[in-house]
Parts: C-alpha cells; sequence; structure tokens
C-alpha cells in the first residue's frame, strides 16, 4: 500500500515552468552552437573534397554556398564559430576561479553576446568586401 | 538520455478557482500545484484569489492565509518564516525562492507557485528530498580528523583560516540551487548537485579537516563532480546569496592542482 502509494508520486515540471535565466540561456546557447559546429566540419569536408576532385565537383559547391540559402548557413555557422569562440573563453575564466560573481557573470555574459555579433558582421563585411560581393 | 517532457502521470490539468470574496479591493490570484496521492488524479492547477489588503507581504503569508482561510487542504512545507530553516523553498514565479522571503509584490501578474522543479512529490508543494539527503551524508558532511584534539581546548582556526568558511557555512540546506540546476535534472541520482558540492567544498577548505585527499578522491568522477557544466542557475537563485558554482570550480581546481 505504501510502496504503490510513493511509486505513483508524479515528478514535478521543470522545463515547462523554470523561467529561462541569461545563465541557462547563454549554457545552451554554447552547447547548441558546439553541436552546430561539429555538423558544420562536414560542409568543410565536402568543401575540401570537392576541390581536391576537380573544377566541376568545386563549382557545384561553390554554387551551393553561393545561393541565398547557402550564405544563411554560413553566416549562422559563423555566428555560432565566434559565439562558441567567446563563451570559450569566458569558460576559461571561469576553470581559472574567475568572473562567478553574479554581477560578472552578467557583463561576461552580455560581452560575449556584442562580440559575437560584432564580430560575425566585421568577418563578413571584410571577406564580401576583399571578393567583391 | 534526458527525459524532457512530463511522465504521463505527471501532466497537469486545470483545477478549481475560488473567488475573492465581495469587498476584496486589492486582489491576487495564486495559481499554485496541487497534487493528492490518495484520489488517484493528475496534478492540477487551482488558482487562488486573495485580498492583499488582509495579507501579510510574502509569498508564505498568502499560502498560509489560503490555508487557514480558503482551502484547508494546500500542503507545504514551512517553519521558522524568517529565511534560516530552509523548509518553504519553492519555485515561485518560475525561480526557485524561499516563499518567507519573497515579496508578493516583486511578482507582476499572477503568482504561480510549484514544488522544487524535477522532483517526485509527496503531496502539492512538498517535495521528496531523500534522494538529496543520502547524496549529503555521502560526502560525509562533518570534521574529519587522523590527530586526536587537544586535551585543554578547542582545534583553533586563524581568522584567515576562518574567513575561508564565510560563504559556505551560511547554507540552509533548501535545495533551491540543487533543483534549478538542468544537469541535476537530466542526471540527478549520479550527479551530486551544487547544493551537495558546496557542502563538500566547506569542509575540504576547512583548515581543521585532515581528510581533504581522501574527499577528493570520492569525488573525482565524471558524474558526481565533472557534470557540472557551469551554467550557473544555482548562483543565479541562490535565496541567501551564496555561490555555489564558485564552490564547485574550487573543487575541480584543487583536482587539477593536486595532479
Amino acid at each position: 500500500m505504501a510502496r504503490e502509494a510513493t511509486d505513483n508520486r508524479p515528478l514535478s515540471p521543470h522545463l515547462q515552468i523554470y523561467k529561462p535565466e541569461y545563465t541557462s540561456v547563454l549554457s545552451i546557447t554554447h552547447r547548441a552552437t558546439g553541436v552546430a559546429l561539429a555538423l558544420g566540419t562536414l560542409l568543410l569536408v565536402w568543401w575540401l573534397l570537392a576541390a581536391a576532385m576537380g573544377a566541376d565537383a568545386y563549382a557545384t559547391v561553390q554554387a551551393c554556398l553561393r545561393s541565398w540559402f547557402g550564405r544563411l548557413l554560413l553566416f549562422g555557422w559563423s555566428w555560432a564559430l565566434f559565439y562558441h569562440l567567446a563563451n570559450g573563453i569566458r569558460h576559461l575564466f571561469w576553470d581559472a576561479g574567475y568572473g562567478f560573481e553574479l554581477a560578472t557573470a552578467q557583463k561576461s555574459g552580455w560581452a560575449v553576446v556584442i562580440a559575437a555579433a560584432a564580430l560575425t558582421i566585421v568577418a563578413w563585411v571584410v571577406g564580401l568586401t576583399a571578393r567583391g560581393g | 538520455m534526458a527525459e524532457f517532457a512530463l511522465p504521463a502521470n505527471s501532466k497537469i490539468g486545470v483545477g478549481k478557482t475560488h473567488k475573492a470574496r465581495a469587498p476584496a479591493k486589492r486582489v491576487k490570484t495564486f495559481r499554485i500545484y496541487r497534487w493528492n496521492p490518495d484520489d488517484g488524479a493528475n496534478p492540477r492547477i487551482d488558482s487562488y484569489e486573495v485580498d492583499l489588503d488582509g495579507c501579510g507581504p510574502m509569498v508564505l503569508d498568502a499560502l498560509i492565509k489560503i490555508k487557514n482561510e480558503i482551502d484547508t487542504t494546500l500542503t507545504f512545507r514551512r517553519s521558522c518564516r524568517e529565511g534560516i530553516c530552509g523548509s518553504c523553498a519553492m519555485n515561485v514565479d518560475g525561480t526557485n525562492t524561499l516563499a518567507c522571503t519573497k515579496p508578493i509584490d516583486d511578482v507582476s501578474g499572477d503568482v504561480k507557485v510549484y514544488p522544487l522543479p524535477h522532483m517526485k512529490v509527496v503531496k502539492d508543494l512538498v517535495p521528496d528530498l531523500t534522494t538529496a539527503y543520502a547524496q549529503l551524508a555521502s560526502i560525509e558532511p562533518w570534521l574529519k580528523t587522523r590527530t586526536p584534539a587537544p586535551p585543554d581546548r578547542e582545534r583553533l582556526q586563524s581568522p584567515e583560516e576562518r574567513k575561508r568558511l564565510d560563504g559556505l557555512w551560511e547554507c540552509i540546506l533548501c535545495f533551491c540551487c540543487q533543483t534549478s540546476c538542468p544537469s541535476y535534472w537530466w542526471n540527478g541520482e549520479r550527479y551530486l548537485g551544487p547544493a551537495v558540492l558546496l557542502q563538500a567544498y566547506r569542509w575540504i577548505a576547512d583548515s581543521r579537516d585532515e581528510y581533504t585527499g581522501e574527499r577528493l578522491d570520492a569525488l573525482e568522477d565524471p558524474f558526481r563532480l565533472y557534470r557540472c557544466h557551469t551554467i550557473m542557475n544555482c548562483t543565479k537563485t541562490c535565496p541567501k546569496g551564496l555561490n555555489p558554482a564558485k564552490a564547485i570550480a574550487e573543487i575541480k581546481k584543487l583536482m587539477v592542482v593536486r595532479r
């Protein structure tokens, strides 16, 4: 009787009700960008393989990547790279024992978000300017 | 693999609404998680309209008022009503805190009240803390020594050595941090969690304790310690303003230093 009662206990809600905090949102974004970058390496492999296989194969890949959808993906991946890089540096400071005060963690979090956006824009402006659009 | 959705018996339905009585002017609605082990039904959310003009300032005051005046079946833990016993830890307005030190006025709109997240529910707002207490016992949270105590006095500490315990000894074991941690949600049976790891560090950092090496040995494990990914929900939610994330980082640093 007592055993049946405890076995039937519900699990209290968690993700469903917990407020997204900057702490958890930045953390899950770090993991998501990491996964995206791992998938992005497949694209890099495809591009390198095509380059090794010859002009026709390479032209196909270039056409895909230059389409609006290809550029959108590349833009997303470049942002993921810069976010993961910046937040990775934030993690290195934590691993050394620095930056755990909430005010500091909030500031470093904003710094990561701003740095990722700025580096992405700079990389694209420089890249597109260098090759003329 | 982590289970993100609630099991079938934990899905939450809509419950009853208890309207405020006529002359009430300053009405606040409390939407409270209810589950009764005796009726075989799923959990539900009951709504209670409370007249704040006849109510104390804290969320716990409202819960006690509801229990006294509207619905005596509402079940929750409480004792000291001043933030030192840790009994009334619960999820209020989306974050874990002590109902007794959480002002109602801090919440805009309806006040949503749930038990501590991702825990088995005993009844209503009462979570089953058996696992968390067993994890606490596993780190042996007491002074362990090899050398005999001085016969004529206590084991002394310098003011500097004592200072290292500040920010650690104040923990009241309410488990707000423990149950705010997504890593603990997904691996709560193997990861010790922020509250227990802060306690572990409290004894590692104690200059009088002579079992530091053994304590670190016991924590050197991919799950017990290293499921901490520095999410920092623990520090964000601690109602006592402590920093479990920093305590865990100090343990990780000691693991590297002793190599």
